[in-house]
């Protein structure tokens, strides 16, 4: 049974680390909403109230407003933003509206992927994602051109959905040994900009202490 | 003035089939180009770059690619016959849902009407669990979408004559009237509706289509051993 506070009030479920969680938690903080966080211990058991409100994926975040949960990351960031419409986060106009959701289901659909294989394989495996994940910050440092952020002068839908991801830069770097201020430092500039913005440091990891548990999770998986 | 709309599709793709059933609900004209995937336009090339892939929903000039991105667009852009409730709870369900049919419905379907053996069985139970999951959603509404077709409808129509016709091909079962009545009757309201009817592509040429896909795999099998 729900109680009191989840009932009237936002709460959001979510795992320290993860790149997702974070994402509803800089678009909660871009529009100044007060929640309640809920820590899920995701590597063991699941609670009760996350299995209650996410049957079908059992997995966070999920925010919940006034009893009633949402899951998925962007769609919980659409949702935020719909809500609380001041402080946009997606553009007005249509047509810019479905480039930022493009371009935000491109992160969604090859960031984080070629990431977990950066970390987790070696050899040619590794090298082969290394190659992919240049390619795709490439990609995404020619959307983001000259502009300040991914929204233009304003931060918007698709830098709510990159930036948790800057925190894993230094990782990914380490594990493929390259260095993303050579190979795009347009983004590595964007990158510095929004941890100077205090809803993303506020809510995004120091990227050594992400290493620090990837490393735990390579040593988990005997990936030496 | 209205801007000409342009759709880049295939027509075995049930994701270009998406957007022209939106087009068709709202009503909006537009102009069909049929691809060769396996000898893409440079037209396609150049409003697609990132994936170079079909749909592409091109707007007075102007290139959206991804489908569901695509569908969102039409739904803003033509207000006529809404595939999308009002209600942001609603709206976020709705989306909640076609994101759980193209990331886990459709893959593990494809992946296992293409498989074998164990690896087969394995996704074939997953499949007929993930209807069900959809089934208890849709529960008693007529469409996903309560009385009208909506987001979550256009997105599932794979379930239409692309399931019957690569179940055919692969000589399995998995989404019948016995094991998912609901969505089974659900598929055939959809199917029969007017704005869809128009859109699906014929069942023996589809049937044709994937049967030499089939024969094409194979072959290369063969090949290989």
């Amino acid at each position: 049974m729900a109680t009191a506070a989840e009932k009237e009030g936002v709460v959001l479920l979510d795992f320290w680390v993860s790149a997702f969680g974070q994402r509803c938690r800089i678009a909660l903080a871009e529009k100044g909403v007060g929640y309640e966080y809920k820590e899920e211990n995701i590597l063991s058991d699941k609670s009760p109230l996350l299995l209650k409100m996410n049957p079908v994926h059992k997995k966070i975040p999920v925010l919940i407003h006034h009893g009633k949960p949402i899951c998925e990351s962007l769609i919980i960031v659409q949702y935020i933003d719909e809500v609380w419409s001041h402080n946009p986060l997606l553009p007005s106009n249509p047509y810019e509206r479905a480039k930022a959701r493009f371009w935000a289901d491109f992160v969604d659909k090859k960031v984080a992927e070629c990431g977990t294989r950066l970390w987790k394989l070696k050899g040619e495996a590794q090298g082969e994602a290394k190659k992919d994940m240049i390619e795709i910050l490439k990609l995404l440092e020619g959307e983001l051109g000259d502009k300040k952020y991914f929204g233009g002068e304003t931060f918007g839908f698709v830098d709510v959905a990159l930036a948790p991801f800057t925190a894993w830069f230094y990782t990914y770097e380490t594990c493929g040994k390259f260095s993303i201020e050579k190979e795009c430092p347009k983004l590595a500039a964007w990158a510095k900009r929004c941890k100077e913005r205090e809803t993303v440091s506020k809510s995004v990891h120091d990227p050594h202490k992400v290493h620090e548990y990837v490393r735990k999770l390579q040593k988990k998986y005997g990936v030496e | 003035m209205a801007e000409e709309v342009k759709v880049f599709g295939r027509w075995t793709s049930p994701f270009c089939c998406r957007v022209e059933i939106a087009l068709r609900l709202k009503g909006v004209p537009y102009e069909y180009i049929e691809e060769d995937l396996s000898n893409k336009s440079p037209l396609l090339l150049e409003y697609n770059p990132v994936h170079k892939k079909v749909p592409v929903l091109v707007h007075g000039g102007k290139p959206i690619a991804e489908s569901l991105v695509v569908l969102e667009y039409i739904e803003e852009t033509w207000r006529r016959n809404p595939i999308l409730p009002e209600d942001p709870h609603r709206r976020a369900m709705a989306r909640f849902w076609t994101k759980f049919i193209d990331e886990k419905c459709m893959p593990i379907m494809w992946k296992s009407l293409w498989s074998e053996g164990e690896m087969q069985l394995k996704l074939m139970e997953e499949t007929k669990e993930n209807l069900s999951i959809l089934e208890r959603e849709l529960n008693s509404k007529k469409f996903f979408g309560g009385n009208s077709i909506g987001l979550v409808d256009i997105a599932a129509s794979f379930l239409s004559c692309w399931t019957e016709v690569l179940q055919e091909v692969a000589g399995i079962s998995l989404f019948g009237e016995a094991k998912h009545p609901i969505l089974f009757k659900w598929a055939n309201e959809f199917m029969s509706s007017d704005a869809v009817k128009v859109c699906l592509p014929p069942k023996d040429e589809l049937l044709s289509h994937f049967r030499a896909m089939k024969e094409g795999m194979s072959a290369t099998k063969a090949g290989q051993n």
